[in-house]
C-alpha cells in the first residue's frame, strides 16, 4: 500500500481520528448556513461511510466522523453530487462564520451572509503562514464574537437625527446606553465621541426619525485558543463593502508578506509592531 | 400625561425581563384598537428594552416621561393586525 500522505488529507479536511484508519471529515460550510437537501446528503453519507452522526464544531462547521481512508474518493464524490463541499485544516483561511444578520434577526444591521459568501468566495482555503479566521456579528450583541477571530467585522449603524420626524417622545435616550444622546432646547444632541455605533437609537425610535447607515468595526488579530487575545480596532466603521475588502486584502497580505511559518496573525503583528501594521490598514483604508 | 387620553394602564415595575414586555402585551390585547395604554415600568433594562419591543410588535408608541421616582411611563397606542 503507498504511503498516505495525512498532510494532503488534513488540507482537503480529512482529520485523522485517534481510531486507526479513521478519519473525521470536515465539510464546506459558509456563515452557518445549510439547505435541507445539503443535510439530506450529509445524512446519507454518514449513515453509509460514517457511523451515523455528525459533529457540529465551534465554528459552525459540520464534520462526519469514522470515515474509512478507502472511502475517501467515493464520500468526496457522492457529497459533492449533493452540493457539499469538503472544508479546509491547516494553514489557510478557514471556514467565514456568520450570525444571521439584518436579512433574519431584528437587531442585525448588516446583511452578514451575504458578506460572508464572498468573504468565503475571495479567501476560503487561502494558504498562509498559519490558519485565518474570518468571523462576523451583525450588531453590538456581538452573538458571533467578532474579536475571537483574525479578523472580526461587526455591524453597526452611521446615525442621523431628522428633526422634522422627531416628536421627542424620549425614548431613542433611553435606547442608548453610551450617553450620547441629550435632549436640549427640543433638539436631540448626538455626541459622538461617545457614539458606539450601535444603532439602538434607530431600531428603537417609534418615529423613524434615527437614520441610520449600515457600516463594518473591523477588529485584528483576534485568536482564541493556546493563547486568548482580542482582535483589535484600529479603524473608524466602514461604511462600503469596497473600502472593507481593500482592509481586508491589506490585513491578508501583511500576515503573507511578515508572518513566519507557523505563526499566527497576532503574534506577527506584535513582533513587526502594531503601528507598522496600522499603518499598513490604514493606508489600505485611504486606498 | 399631556394631550393623550388614556384608556388603560398596567404596572410593570413588579417583574423582570422577559417577563415585563409579556405583560404589557397581555395589556395591550385586552384594549381596542386606537385606545392607549399606559405602562410604568423601571429605569434600566426595561425602559432600554420595552419601547422597542412593542414598536417591533407594530404598535405606536406616542410619549415615554420620567417619573423621577426611577420609573418611567410609556404611552402607546393600539395597533390592530
Amino acid at each position: 500500500m503507498a504511503e498516505v500522505d495525512y498532510k494532503a488529507l488534513k488540507n482537503g479536511g480529512f482529520m485523522r481520528q485517534r481510531q486507526k484508519n479513521r478519519f473525521s471529515l470536515r465539510l464546506k460550510t459558509v456563515g452557518g448556513n445549510l439547505t435541507v437537501d445539503q443535510l439530506l446528503t450529509i445524512a446519507e453519507v454518514s449513515r453509509k461511510y460514517g457511523d451515523g452522526h455528525v459533529h457540529l464544531t465551534s465554528r459552525q462547521g459540520v464534520e462526519i466522523p469514522f470515515v474509512k481512508l478507502d472511502d475517501v474518493e467515493p464520500v468526496k464524490a457522492e457529497l459533492k453530487a449533493g452540493g457539499v463541499d469538503t472544508g479546509v485544516c491547516g494553514p489557510r483561511v478557514r471556514t467565514v462564520t456568520a450570525c444571521q444578520g439584518s436579512a433574519v434577526c431584528p437587531s442585525g444591521c448588516i446583511d452578514t451572509y451575504s458578506l460572508a459568501t464572498e468573504i468565503s468566495n475571495r479567501y476560503f482555503g487561502h494558504q498562509l503562514p498559519h490558519k485565518f479566521k474570518f468571523g462576523i456579528t451583525g450588531c453590538m450583541n456581538n452573538c458571533l464574537k467578532a474579536e475571537e477571530n483574525d479578523l472580526g467585522i461587526k455591524g453597526g449603524y452611521t446615525v442621523k437625527w431628522d428633526q422634522k420626524a422627531c416628536t421627542l417622545c424620549g425614548v431613542c435616550l433611553k435606547a442608548c446606553r453610551d450617553g450620547a444622546l441629550t435632549q436640549k432646547d427640543g433638539k436631540i444632541v448626538l455626541d459622538e465621541s461617545r457614539c458606539t455605533n450601535c444603532g439602538r437609537c434607530v431600531k428603537a425610535c417609534p418615529f423613524g426619525a434615527w437614520k441610520g447607515k449600515p457600516g463594518y468595526i473591523v477588529s485584528f488579530g483576534g485568536m482564541f485558543g493556546n493563547r486568548i487575545a482580542l482582535g483589535r480596532r484600529i479603524l473608524p466603521i466602514i461604511t462600503d463593502r469596497k473600502t472593507l475588502f481593500r482592509v481586508a486584502d491589506a490585513a491578508v497580505a501583511f500576515f503573507e508578506k511578515h508572518a513566519k511559518p507557523s505563526e499566527r496573525f497576532r503574534s506577527a503583528i506584535e513582533r513587526v509592531g502594531w503601528d507598522k501594521f496600522r499603518a499598513a490598514i490604514e493606508e489600505a483604508y485611504r486606498g | 400625561m399631556g394631550d393623550f387620553q388614556v384608556d388603560g394602564t398596567v404596572d410593570i415595575t413588579d417583574v423582570v425581563c422577559p417577563v415585563t414586555f409579556v405583560k404589557a402585551k397581555v395589556a395591550l390585547e385586552e384594549l381596542k384598537d386606537g385606545q392607549v395604554l399606559s405602562i410604568r415600568m423601571n429605569d434600566g433594562e426595561p425602559v432600554q428594552n420595552v419601547p422597542r419591543s412593542i414598536k417591533d410588535e407594530g404598535h405606536q408608541i406616542l410619549k415615554l416621561a420620567d417619573n423621577g421616582d426611577g420609573t418611567y411611563t410609556l404611552l402607546v397606542r393600539k395597533v390592530g393586525e
